[in-house]
């Protein structure tokens, strides 16, 4: 039987179906996992998506042809059933299943297997092949629990607020601060968001996200209580005149690739937080392991790492060279993190710095 | 180890100074004696032997992971930290440590050495069940002779006094030799470390040096020094910056890592001093009135053994140029000008003259820019610049100003366009980044009608440009590999730098024939095509007129 799914040059191909996965270049149809930047695209001509990330794929995208299904209901097209199912990810991230002739495939997106308030939590889907990321597929990669790092940040925080110095956490905007926000100590001080990262609060909150209240820098008035807040900005706020109004602040950078130290002197900044939206290691081990498939195919991160340790272990693994993440070198060359820019419609007028769209995102 | 972890976990996530020394003073101030001890060593800069071959290390981890070596190997060119590699990769532990560094030192790291294969693994696996990841970095830190962290021995002097409540200047002074190898921190020397002033500070115990008074490099126009007459002026030599201690009938002699070197410099260490005598000087090798290049002192510095013939073809001299002590007495708080009267007094009082203890000569020179024109023959004289001294300066602590200053006045380096060929990520905070790069130079001239030019490589160099500079590169090297072997990538010839260096010498182990010393990247010649290159013939000019100039025409005269 020839492959279900295959790549093409606009992205991952779904040959039965006439559909592409997360496609880079437009297409007619195109089935989208998750509304980060680099899985979510403009231009085509329909989408499908699942509900809980229908109000940010618009807020992102502007006007698209989008249907949404919940997660597990399905719909067949030309004869290829689909559905979505969580992946953890962020909200709204999905995973999609296709089953075609008894045959199944699944293809991830970007997945994370610790549950998490903000979206739903991951579910393994049993399947004959599993399309995987592997944006941290190395052994070096071993995540600790969520709440041993939401204390370590509560921790920083309150001793920063006692110093009389303003906490500036800087995350992606689009799921790593809604994160980080669920996991916050409100006893502490105010929680300030970056122009960049209040209109994601707002759309996580409309989709039923219980998130703490937050401000906007202009809404503190009070110095004192600058001194006391935590901020959340994005990455791309590090540097900027935007940061001045802090005076004597402590900086820390939340992602996955902080678990190096390397990566967080080049950063320059005072604390690195290992907190990742996507699956460790051990993650990623174990999601293969449970989804039962005999054919494993790669795609963005440690493609080749991967691929050769699944084959040692006597799997059919292989790969597919997408253009999702910034591959490899996202881990060392921030500027390259600095990524697109988000839509008009949500660039705040208060922020001075570009914002960041936060995909990529680790 | 978990309060050092502590420690080292704090010194490491900040920059600020005031942080690192408040982690200093709270650590200090709560652990025991014996493991206070253990932390000045390592923290001051000890580098204890290793306890277990790299390769063992890697493979009792390999083996504990349960991973290839070829993923091992993966996950160290993506951490570029061995220690932080064995960190990463284990699984999380089923214990918790609570022993002291002293305890983890003594009884558990030391006693690897030389142990058996068998027992080595047991160990570690066992330690590594019980500590975290930051204390498994810690551990193949201590184990390896790697540790580093971000805090200088002067801070770790101040945390120290602050603790102690004494004057930083005399913990500096009782620091001193602290991380020499041979000698082990223990809970009472800790507590002299920090006791308070007593008589025996003042009558120097044993073979204790002095804390080396270093130079800062001179950036601004010399005339900004004021007057030429104020400053005491010296050949800056190439060797070896020492001390030579001799008290109760027995020299000592101290590296300006505060190594004792006594033993490798048997000629310098049987010099007939008075007793009670402080010399400051660089060692180099002398053959009558020339010094020979640096590397020929490198040969000796690595000898543990020294045949009679090494000692007769490569025999070593102190050049001094200061007195630090004489029958007893610190001179540290005279001034310059008054400690080098004292010091050409000794030297002349020898009833015979030595070859292998030398005064400095001191260069006069009426105004600056007299003295500029003799900086500029530093390199037909084999020195590496000029020393300004302020004569009023008292000899001070480390790269101290409050006493006066020292300064280094540097010729410039040799330099030549070379184009990078091979790339290496780096380390530490330049992992997975390419940051060490080989340059090579052509091997012909460009006129040449004898067939095809080829670039030989002639240098390696790591340091010298801008985290901005080395991302640009980094991308340009990813997209122009031609191919990879391991973490070394070949890269299409189209970059060309501006490559300086110290010295040149001519070496069979090298390609290009000849070695150079300190190469670091001056800048990006962007301006430069590839074609527009120096070649090995322009080196090789550079290297006849540095072989001909040190060893015969203008070497500098001492005595």
């Amino acid at each position: 039987m020839s492959d279900m799914v295959v790549l093409r040059k606009e992205g991952l191909y779904c040959v039965p179906g006439d559909f592409f996965i997360d496609p880079w270049r437009p297409v007619d149809r195109a089935v989208i996992t998750h509304a980060h930047a680099d899985h979510a695209r403009i231009g085509h001509k329909q989408y499908l998506a699942s509900r809980a990330g229908a109000g940010i794929l618009r807020a992102r995208l502007g006007e698209i042809s989008l249907d949404a299904l919940e997660y597990g209901e399905s719909i067949t097209h030309h004869g290829v059933k689909l559905s979505l199912h969580p992946a953890g990810h962020v909200l709204g991230s999905a995973q999609l299943r296709m089953e075609h002739c008894g045959e199944v495939w699944v293809a991830s997106g970007d997945y994370k297997l610790e549950a998490d308030g903000t979206c739903a939590p991951f579910e393994s889907v049993r399947c004959d092949t599993f399309i995987t990321e592997s944006t941290f597929g190395m052994p070096i990669y071993r995540w600790q629990p969520q709440a041993d790092i939401f204390d370590d940040i509560n921790a920083w925080w309150r001793a920063n607020a006692q110093q009389g110095r303003t906490s500036v956490v800087f995350c992606y905007a689009f799921g790593k601060a809604q994160r980080i926000l669920q996991g916050l100590d409100v006893s502490i001080g105010p929680i300030v968001s970056h122009g960049a990262v209040a209109p994601l609060n707002r759309l996580y909150r409309e989709a039923g996200v219980a998130l703490p209240p937050t401000l906007a820098v202009g809404e503190v008035t009070d110095k004192a209580e600058l001194k006391r807040a935590l901020v959340l900005a994005p990455p791309s706020a590090s540097g900027s005149t935007w940061m001045r109004r802090f005076g004597d602040y402590s900086d820390a950078f939340a992602s996955g690739w902080m678990r190096l130290r390397g990566a967080r002197r080049r950063r320059g900044v005072d604390r690195g937080f290992v907190l990742s939206d996507h699956a460790d290691w051990p993650g990623l081990l174990s999601a293969i392991e449970a989804c039962g498939a005999r054919r494993i195919i790669v795609t963005h991160g440690q493609i080749p790492i991967m691929v050769r340790w699944l084959q040692q272990k006597g799997m059919d693994a292989g790969a597919f060279a997408t253009e999702y993440g910034g591959e490899e070198e996202v881990a060392v060359a921030p500027e390259t993190e600095l990524l697109t820019e988000l839509p008009t419609e949500l660039t705040p007028a208060s922020a001075s710095a570009p914002a960041s769209g936060g995909d990529a995102d680790a | 180890m978990r309060d050092f972890s502590h420690l080292y976990a704090e010194l490491d996530a900040t920059t600020a100074t005031h942080r690192k020394l408040d982690a200093l003073k709270t650590y200090f101030s709560r652990v025991e004696a014996a493991d206070a001890a253990w932390a000045v060593y390592f923290l001051a800069g000890g580098k204890p032997r290793h306890a277990v071959p790299t390769k063992l290390l890697r493979h009792c981890a390999m083996h504990y992971a349960q991973i290839d070596e070829w993923l091992f190997d993966e996950c160290y060119h993506a951490v570029g930290d061995l220690a932080e590699t064995i960190a990463h990769i284990l699984p999380p532990a089923a214990h918790t440590d609570d022993l002291g560094l002293a305890r983890w030192m003594q009884e558990r790291i030391t006693p690897l050495r030389g142990a058996d294969v068998e027992v080595i693994r047991s160990a570690l696996f066992a330690y590594w069940n019980q500590l975290d990841w930051q204390g498994r970095f810690l551990l193949t830190k201590l184990i390896g002779g790697g540790f580093r962290v971000g805090v200088s021995k002067l801070l770790v002097t101040r945390a120290l006094a602050d603790v102690a409540q004494v004057d930083a200047k005399l913990v500096a002074q009782r620091l001193v030799g602290w991380t020499d190898g041979n000698t082990h921190p223990t809970a009472a020397g800790f507590a002299d470390l920090i006791a308070p002033p007593s008589d025996a500070d003042h009558q120097q115990r044993g073979g204790q040096p002095y804390p080396f008074f270093l130079a800062h490099p001179l950036q601004l126009d010399p005339a900004s020094l004021g007057d030429v007459a104020d400053w005491q002026v010296e050949w800056k030599y190439d060797g070896i910056r020492a001390q030579l201690v001799h008290r109760q009938q027995r020299s000592w002699l101290w590296s300006r890592g505060e190594e004792l070197i006594t033993d490798r410099f048997p000629e310098l260490a049987q010099l007939p001093l008075p007793d009670g005598t402080v010399i400051d000087g660089e060692i180099v090798i002398r053959r009558g009135e020339v010094i020979a290049p640096f590397a020929e002192l490198q040969k000796r510095i690595g000898r543990k053994i020294l045949p009679a013939k090494m000692l007769a073809e490569y025999p070593a001299a102190i050049i001094a140029y200061d007195l630090l002590e004489l029958d007893g007495e610190d001179l540290r708080g005279m001034p310059q000008a008054q400690r080098r009267a004292l010091l050409e007094q000794l030297i002349a009082g020898f009833s015979t003259p030595t070859s292998t203890l030398v005064l400095a000569p001191l260069i006069a020179a009426t105004d600056w820019q007299a003295l500029a024109a003799l900086r500029a023959t530093s390199r037909e004289r084999g020195v590496e610049g000029m020393m300004l001294k302020a004569k009023e300066s008292h000899y001070g602590i480390g790269r101290t100003k409050n006493v006066g200053t020292w300064w280094k006045w540097k010729i410039d380096p040799y330099s030549v366009d070379a184009v990078l060929i091979y790339a290496q990520s780096g380390h530490g905070r330049r992992a997975s980044l390419y940051t060490d790069y080989t340059f090579a130079v052509w091997d012909d001239d460009p006129d040449s009608t004898s067939g095809e030019r080829k670039l030989v490589p002639f240098a390696k160099a790591y340091s010298g440009l801008t985290d901005a500079e080395i991302a640009r590169v980094d991308q340009i090297i990813r997209k122009h590999t031609i191919e990879k072997f391991g973490p070394v990538r070949s890269v299409q010839p189209t970059m060309v730098f501006e490559i300086g260096f110290e010295g040149i010498a001519a070496s069979s182990r090298h390609k290009a024939g000849i070695a150079v010393r300190f190469p670091r990247i001056l800048r990006i010649r962007d301006d430069k095509p590839i074609t527009e290159a120096d070649t090995l013939s322009s080196l090789k000019t550079l290297l006849s007129a540095a072989a001909s100039s040190s060893e015969e025409i203008h070497a500098p005269k001492v005595a």
